[in-house]
């Protein structure tokens, strides 16, 4: 039940504020929005910046490769709404990303929709998992590469 | 079977009621006051003669930016089946690129579509990767006016003195000034105006001089536009023998609506609305606007980090 509320209420707020509301310079021409991806990794560095901030993590792959992933959130002011900072992450935190990635899936790089500190906290960057606003039919998935 | 859909379905209805003040109140300029914090409240009378305050969105901290570009607030609306009052969503059932397409297109002359073309934009039907973008925003070039508020109006502070209205916007830290001195607008452009020895310049922000039309509505007009700005971040065009007025009404004391129309007859066939009736909220006199600056040193190497590899350029590393 609890699920089922913190789900429906996720999928309604995406209705209630105009989707786009936070984007200050560019669209989403680059990404797939038509999906999330979830990775795991250590934040390597957390740049505080407009016109975008930008998180660069590095992912212990199964191969025992680093793949060096970066993804941005919105700007400054934007991110203080909500609820983020400059503090939000140091080097060395574990973190688990969902973004949009990417076209060229090659490439470790996307646009951030939530990340979740070791510690369970959860920074929400407003966006919704699938941005054609498909109630309920958001198509998440595990990278594993 | 019936507990499987009745829990949903009561979520619904309780998250219809609460989901705007709990989950929306991520959209939200810490310490701002927005409509939805005063349900049921009865404003005080608008003060007569008097917009000056510091100005929030009234629906909420992102309520002022039309990433589709200006007129589109209404394009692909999303209606909640029963509930008149639902919106601002796409339509899932919508294709994406119809989605951003504004719902009504400005009436663009031939050579305001040909240069509506000739701008490559970030955002809106035609949007590409921001590293393959001719907007000259992204660079820290400036916005202009009206750019400023078609497309990411943000908290805004409006100083009135007895000879002018001072506008300080928090979008990339920019002001203007609209006097109120009884000076006309610039005429013609080879001639000295306002006590200058030269001809009036273009201006990446214009030429504002504006008056009470009654006591409650300030009108600004504007001209003298430099033309290499854009109208949004959808790339709507301009030139330099672009006119707007703009609009201030102080409906109560806390409410100011604004509404921009442009005329510009080489670009546009006749004048047209880009922002109609937007509602902001007044807020506290010791609100702090943050600051939001448009940085190279930080523009570049966002690009560098991040946009260039996005866009499939390996300028990094």
């Amino acid at each position: 039940m609890r699920k089922t509320l913190i789900t429906t209420a996720a999928v309604l707020c995406t209705f209630l504020i105009v989707s786009v509301s936070l984007l200050a310079h560019h669209g989403n021409a680059e990404f797939n929005t038509d999906k999330t991806v979830t990775v795991k990794g250590a934040v390597t560095e957390w740049v505080w910046a407009n016109p975008h901030c930008f998180l660069k993590f590095d992912e212990k792959t199964t191969d025992g490769d680093v793949r060096h992933w970066v993804v941005e959130t919105s700007n400054p002011p934007g991110m203080i709404n909500l609820g983020w900072n400059k503090y939000s992450f140091k080097p060395g935190d574990e973190i688990t990303v969902t973004m949009h990635q990417v076209k060229d899936v090659k490439r470790p790089i996307g646009r951030a929709v939530r990340v979740v500190l070791a510690n369970g906290k959860v920074l929400d960057t407003g966006r919704d998992d699938v941005t054609t606003g498909t109630a309920g039919g958001s198509e998440s998935e595990s990278y594993t590469k | 079977m019936a507990n499987r859909f009745l829990a949903p379905m009561i979520s619904l209805v309780a998250i219809s009621i609460f989901a705007p003040d709990i989950l929306c109140a991520q959209d939200r300029q810490p310490g701002a006051v927005y409509d939805r914090d005063r349900r049921g409240e009865r404003p005080a009378p608008a003060p007569k003669h008097d917009i000056s305050g510091t100005w929030e969105p009234a629906k909420g901290a992102g309520a002022g930016v039309q990433g589709k570009g200006a007129q589109s607030m209404v394009s692909c609306e999303y209606k909640v089946p029963g509930d008149p009052n639902s919106g601002f969503a796409h339509d899932p059932k919508a294709p994406v690129p119809d989605c951003l397409k504004p719902a009504q297109e400005p009436p663009y002359t031939a050579l305001g579509r040909q240069a509506l073309m000739s701008h490559i934009p970030t955002e809106g039907y035609r949007m590409v990767a921001s590293a393959l973008t001719n907007d000259p925003v992204p660079p820290c070039n400036p916005q202009g006016f009206p750019r400023i508020v078609l497309h990411n109006f943000r908290t805004s502070r409006i100083i009135q003195t007895p000879t002018n209205m001072v506008i300080l916007y928090e979008f990339n830290k920019k002001w203007r000034v609209v006097w109120t001195d009884g000076r006309e607008l610039p005429k013609n452009p080879e001639e000295p105006t306002w006590g200058e020895p030269d001809p009036p310049e273009s201006r990446w922000w214009g030429y504002s001089v504006g008056k009470w039309a009654d006591d409650y509505t300030f009108v600004a007009e504007s001209n003298g536009f430099d033309d290499r700005t854009w109208l949004d971040n959808a790339g709507l065009p301009h030139s330099d023998a672009m006119h707007v007025e703009e609009r201030y009404r102080r409906v109560d004391r806390d409410h100011l609506e604004m509404t921009i129309t442009i005329d510009d007859p080489q670009m546009y066939a006749k004048p047209w609305i880009a922002l109609d009736k937007f509602s902001l909220r007044l807020q506290s006199p010791n609100f702090d606007m943050r600051e939001m600056e448009c940085a190279p040193l930080e523009t570049e190497e966002y690009n560098r980090e991040f946009a260039d590899p996005a866009a499939g350029r390996d300028t990094a590393k």
